[in-house]
């Protein structure tokens, strides 16, 4: 389990080689736990398994079996407990691996709602852990590491499969509620460059505040209806054309939410074109940082992982995009296709091996 | 400075209503040429070159080779007109706008300028309007060359332009000594967006970075969250709010801090990050701190980004953002604190809001060449930093409806650093920073609220036979004590307040209302009186043994020193007694030991060989140049030591100005050979140390001097009296021997050193690496 400050996401090994005998003696508790695990693809209102993106036919710890993807809010963690409790999730007398600020923020929780007992562990060193072995078992099916390419031109702007064999030097940047920057040199030497706290959670907030929407999906939709240069304050806006002194084109944003300073055009703008303006805002923020922070540690490939980038091609091609235009070529914006779910990945992988 | 008619401040329509106080703002705008202007989205700041005329005492010897009769004065001194140039900076609300070039119009006299230099986003919006009614030529120049410029110009001519803001220190403001070489340096401008520009030199700059995130974001976003229109309001509400209840920390996700990453439990996780997980509604206050915090923290973030890319520390922050927001200020000092670990400070300017005209006006004069010059504040012009936090001054809040002024006086010549100085960079010339101090302030307010009278009454004497001397006279005094009461309320508005700045300022207003030297006439008696005893003197002392000798020379020195109507205590006894001679000065001195005692080491040193040259920065007239400094110099001369005697270059209080000086020299040569002789073999030289103050800060002085202090190789300073070395450079740390001495002629001062009123200080200091070779 991976508890973040907005998404818990959770990954859940399910051996499918289990032999007659073995079934015979498994609790029932375990039985009806896979079962709920396995049957549905939402649980309660919010929960929810992300079936594109289970892996089939995985060996871990000697075993054959499918890997799946569950993630819900961290508001409804209470009722996740409660859950435990009633089927019992103590009797399996396993180890709950967990990282995230959750897991040390719940740990009590776990213990005296449901009886359990986590194993704590550190979220870099799960994320970094899980981007490298999601990365190792993926052979087939949609490529797990992908790039897009002339992201500058959208008429020719594709997605490509990108080789990720040779990682290191590399610029990891999650973006959850807020955003970790780690330089990784090799499989255990890293460093947090640094983090910004605009991030998935700052999206989603001021677009909550903005619009009145209240999930990620509906603000995503809202901005990919929307225009944000309504909003923004944009370089020909104030110079009529591009800046040439300074080598700014006419079409960069001079100042974010600038021309809502004037109550005329603060009537006439759209929802979606705020939460529009709020998702170019975010993004391009995150990748000016990245840019900085690539710069500095002298790196030029940078993997994009974490569960802003859900579902959000237009923040994937805007960082693309940012990255390629500033640095001139230099630098490459990577995407996972697991993109949140490396940390909970990484905490698993720490489960002292149950056989 | 009050608008004679209530302006609506609400509305941004162009007010004609008001009327000017014609010569307290546009000040000098008959001679005004070189005219500039920078408009804003709200502020305008207007710049123009003026000539004032004014007044200056000099000085001119008789010709004495023809006739001498008994109770001739030994010089006879004028007052003359003389023209120097100023620049004048303005800035005033953009609803002001007309009315203003409405003013300018009907009070320009000069008709040379045919054009005037703009800048600054609305200067295309205005274009019309200023040529008709100026009937000038708008010459739009480029805005960031200009603010790059008006940022280099303030950083070499303003000590003190530059300064650290702490929210929580006793002083909110911490004053930057003005480094001799200011560049490399980084320029974060956060306008409507951020631009990060990097100045390498006076015209290498380049735009290395910058952000769509800034000042444009906080209010319009800030606008659209909290219906709040204003930009000033939006800070207001910002400065009452609690982010906490917006933002996600890293404690609402960890339920502690994330300790093995060093990230405390109140840091900001996720900006906005409870707006997006929880459904109630949030406070304008709340949300208008977390944006706040939200906009500073990411442009502190880039702002270290870019530093350490580029490899540099010093780190200016401007634009209308910051402005002189303590909010602001605030949050992005904290932020580049908390990015750089301390290793980079955000430097904020006072007058940040004026580089652009400063910028676009020096553009404009580039034929008067304003950078060969070295420029100075005018503390009488110019209306200082105001606070603008409402907490800290309600009154001056709203204030935002009237007229800020900064005045530069072109200083006649060059000013550069002692070469003399350990380490130029680190040198602070004043002892005690009143800003700080606020026991030390608060007697030294008291003390000049309380001298105003005796100098109001000086300067009226002075100028007997002068049409209204008394009325300007009444005019100065209003005008000093009005300073002294801003200094009260706001000591940091003109840098660092000191004794020194407290002097300098009462000068400057002296100067402003045509006082230039309300000291001259008793300077002249008392010079007269002295130079009649000094032939006595030498010769009482001839006679003494060699230890005598030096003992008496030193006392004498110390004795003169007591001559100095800059010290309360000693102008009572000298006003009421006039015969307070010098035998009776002795009598007043502490017995050895002294408060500061190094007479010891200086005769042990006097054993060795002699200096090779000894720089002198003299002080008072009368007595202390004449029987105190003369003869100790004299046996100087006579060791084989040269002599560089530095004195003002203006009048100010008592002090020996450099032109009276040189007459006094020439008439103590005329009667001693010694000096004679040294003067012809030029072993003693008079030099001027372009000040006009009581006090003295060696990183300005005249070049002059610097030029003869290298050349002669100079192995000793001495400074004397309680200005030059007790007010300023007592712990200045010089690369030479140097010798300080002075009498404490106030009691409290006197106490806080830990004596008695006329306490001797008599500081000998050899630098280590010096002492080293020596042993």
């Amino acid at each position: 389990m991976d508890i973040g400050g907005t998404l818990v996401k959770l990954v859940y090994f399910e051996p499918k080689d289990i032999t007659a005998e073995e079934e015979q003696e498994e609790v029932e508790s375990l039985k009806s736990i896979r079962r709920y695990l396995t049957s549905h693809t939402a649980y309660g209102k919010t929960g929810i398994r992300d079936v594109h993106l289970e892996l089939s036919d995985l060996i871990l710890w000697g075993r054959k079996g499918n890997l799946h993807f569950i993630r819900f809010p961290t508001h409804e963690l209470p009722a996740f407990l409660l859950m435990g409790r009633d089927k019992h999730f103590s009797s399996l007398h396993t180890t709950l691996c967990a990282t995230g600020g959750g897991a040390f923020k719940y740990e009590d929780d776990f213990r005296t709602m449901a009886n359990l007992q986590l194993l704590k562990l550190d979220e870099l060193d799960c994320l970094i852990k899980g981007v490298m072995y999601i990365y190792s078992v993926v052979s087939s099916g949609p490529p797990e590491c992908y790039y897009f390419e002339h992201p500058t031109d959208p008429e020719r702007c594709e997605q490509k499969a990108y080789n990720l064999e040779d990682p290191y030097p590399l610029l990891l940047v999650n973006i959850g509620s807020g955003v970790s920057i780690l330089a990784v040199y090799s499989k255990d030497n890293y460093k947090r460059v640094t983090g910004t706290s605009l991030g998935g959670g700052t999206f989603l907030g001021l677009c909550c505040l903005l619009t009145g929407c209240s999930t990620f999906e509906e603000a995503l939709a809202m901005a990919t209806e929307g225009e944000s240069t309504c909003v923004d304050k944009l370089v020909r806006d104030i110079y009529g054309g591009d800046y040439e002194r300074f080598g700014l084109p006419g079409w960069a944003v001079a100042s974010s939410f600038g021309n809502m300073i004037c109550k005329e055009k603060r009537d006439s703008v759209s929802k979606e074109d705020l939460a529009r303006a709020t998702l170019v805002t975010i993004t391009n923020n995150i990748g000016s940082i990245t840019r900085m922070c690539a710069l500095n540690e002298n790196i030029e490939r940078v993997v994009f992982v974490g569960n802003f980038l859900r579902v959000n091609t237009l923040s994937m091609k805007l960082l693309s995009y940012a990255l390629d235009y500033w640095s001139k070529g230099q630098l490459k914006a990577l995407f996972l296709r697991h993109e949140g779910y490396f940390g909970a990945v990484g905490a698993l992988l720490e489960l002292p091996n149950p056989s | 400075m009050a608008l004679s008619s209530g302006a609506d401040r609400g509305s941004h329509s162009m007010d004609k209503s008001i009327t000017l106080p014609p010569d307290e703002i546009f000040r000098n705008l008959e001679n005004a040429k070189r005219f500039a202007i920078d408009i804003g989205g709200s502020l305008t700041k207007l710049a123009y070159y003026s000539t004032v005329q004014h007044k200056v005492a000099k000085v001119r010897s008789f010709d004495h080779s023809a006739k001498e009769t008994e109770g001739d004065p030994l010089y006879e001194i004028s007052v003359q007109e003389e023209i120097t140039a100023r620049l004048h900076f303005i800035k005033f609300e953009n609803a002001y706008i007309e009315t203003c070039l409405d003013f300018i119009k009907d009070h320009l006299v000069n008709t040379e300028t045919k054009v005037i230099k703009a800048t600054g986003g609305g200067a295309h919006k205005f274009k019309d309007l200023i040529e008709k009614k100026l009937k000038l030529k708008v010459d739009k120049e480029d805005e960031m060359t200009c603010l790059i410029k008006g940022c280099n110009f303030v950083l070499k001519n303003i000590p003190h332009e530059a300064f650290v803001y702490a929210k929580h220190a006793d002083s909110e403001f911490r004053f930057q000594n003005t480094h001799p070489d200011i560049f490399p340096y980084l320029l974060i401008n956060i306008g409507s967006g951020v631009s990060i520009v990097k100045v390498e030199a006076e015209d290498k700059f380049e735009r290395i970075g910058g952000s769509s995130i800034g000042g444009g974001t906080f209010w319009g976003l800030g606008a659209l969250l909290t219906k709040t229109k204003r930009f000033d309001e939006l800070l207001q509400l910002a400065s009452k709010g609690q982010h906490t209840n917006v933002d996600m920390l890293v404690k609402d996700i960890y339920g502690g801090a994330y300790g093995s990453l060093g990230l405390t439990g109140d840091l900001i996780a996720s900006s906005f990050g409870k707006s997006a997980t929880t459904d109630k509604e949030f406070s304008k206050e709340d949300m208008a701190k977390s944006l706040l915090h939200m906009i500073s923290n990411d442009i502190g973030q880039l702002a270290c980004l870019y530093a350490k890319l580029h490899n540099l520390t010093r780190v200016y922050f401007g634009g209308f953002f910051i402005r002189g927001h303590p909010v602001t200020m605030h949050t992005i000092t904290y932020s580049i604190n908390f990015f750089t670990k301390g290793e980079v400070q955000a430097l904020f300017l006072r007058h940040e809001g004026y580089l652009g005209a400063i910028g676009a006006f020096l553009k404009g004069a580039e034929e008067d060449n304003p950078n060969q010059y070295s420029w100075g504040e005018n503390y009488a012009g110019s209306s200082g930093l105001m606070s603008v936090s409402p907490e800290l001054n309600p009154v001056q809040r709203a204030r935002s409806g009237t007229f800020d002024m900064l005045e530069m006086d072109r200083l006649e010549r060059q000013l550069v650093n002692l070469p003399l100085l350990q380490d130029p960079t680190s040198y602070i010339p004043d002892t005690v920073d009143l800003t700080e101090d606020v026991l030390a302030r608060e007697y030294w307010l008291y003390c000049f609220e309380e001298a105003l009278d005796g100098v109001v009454k000086r300067a009226i004497a002075s100028q007997k036979d002068q049409p209204k001397a008394v009325e300007r006279a009444e005019k100065f005094r209003q005008k000093y004590r009005h300073k002294l009461q801003t200094l009260r309320h706001q000591p940091f508005a003109y840098g660092s307040l000191t004794v020194r700045s407290l002097l300098d300022t009462r000068e400057h207003c002296l100067n402003e209302f045509n006082f230039p030297d309300p000291y001259s006439k008793i300077k002249q008696k008392e010079n007269d009186m002295a130079l009649k005893y000094y032939l006595k003197v030498v010769k009482s002392v001839e006679e003494l043994s060699w230890e005598q000798r030096q003992f008496t020379l030193v006392k004498g020195l110390l004795a003169g020193n007591v001559f100095d109507w800059g010290a309360k205590a000693v102008s009572d006894v000298l006003e009421s007694d006039p015969e307070f001679g010098f035998e009776q000065a002795k009598l007043q001195l502490q017995e050895r030991p002294w408060l500061v005692d190094a007479y010891n080491q200086w005769i042990e040193r006097l054993k060795g060989p002699p200096h090779k040259c000894a720089l002198f920065f003299v002080d008072n007239s009368g007595i202390d140049i004449i029987l105190g400094v003369f003869p100790f110099i004299r046996e100087l001369l006579i060791r084989g030591t040269e002599v560089v005697l530095a004195s003002n270059s203006g009048p100010a209080l008592n002090d020996v100005t450099n032109s009276e000086l040189q007459i006094l020299t020439e008439r103590i040569a005329a009667m001693d050979p010694v000096i004679h002789t040294a003067l012809k073999e030029d072993r003693l030289a008079l030099v001027q140390n372009g000040s006009s103050s009581p006090c003295l800060d060696l990183s300005r002085l005249d070049k002059v001097l610097a030029t003869v202090v290298r050349e002669r190789g100079t192995d000793l300073v001495i400074i004397e009296g309680m200005g030059r070395a007790i007010h300023t450079n007592y712990y200045a740390m010089l690369s030479c021997e140097s010798l300080k001495l002075a009498v404490i002629k106030n009691s409290w001062l006197a106490e806080r050193l830990g004596g008695k009123i006329f306490s001797v200080v008599f500081k000998y200091e050899v630098p280590s690496n010096i002492r080293e070779i020596k042993s």
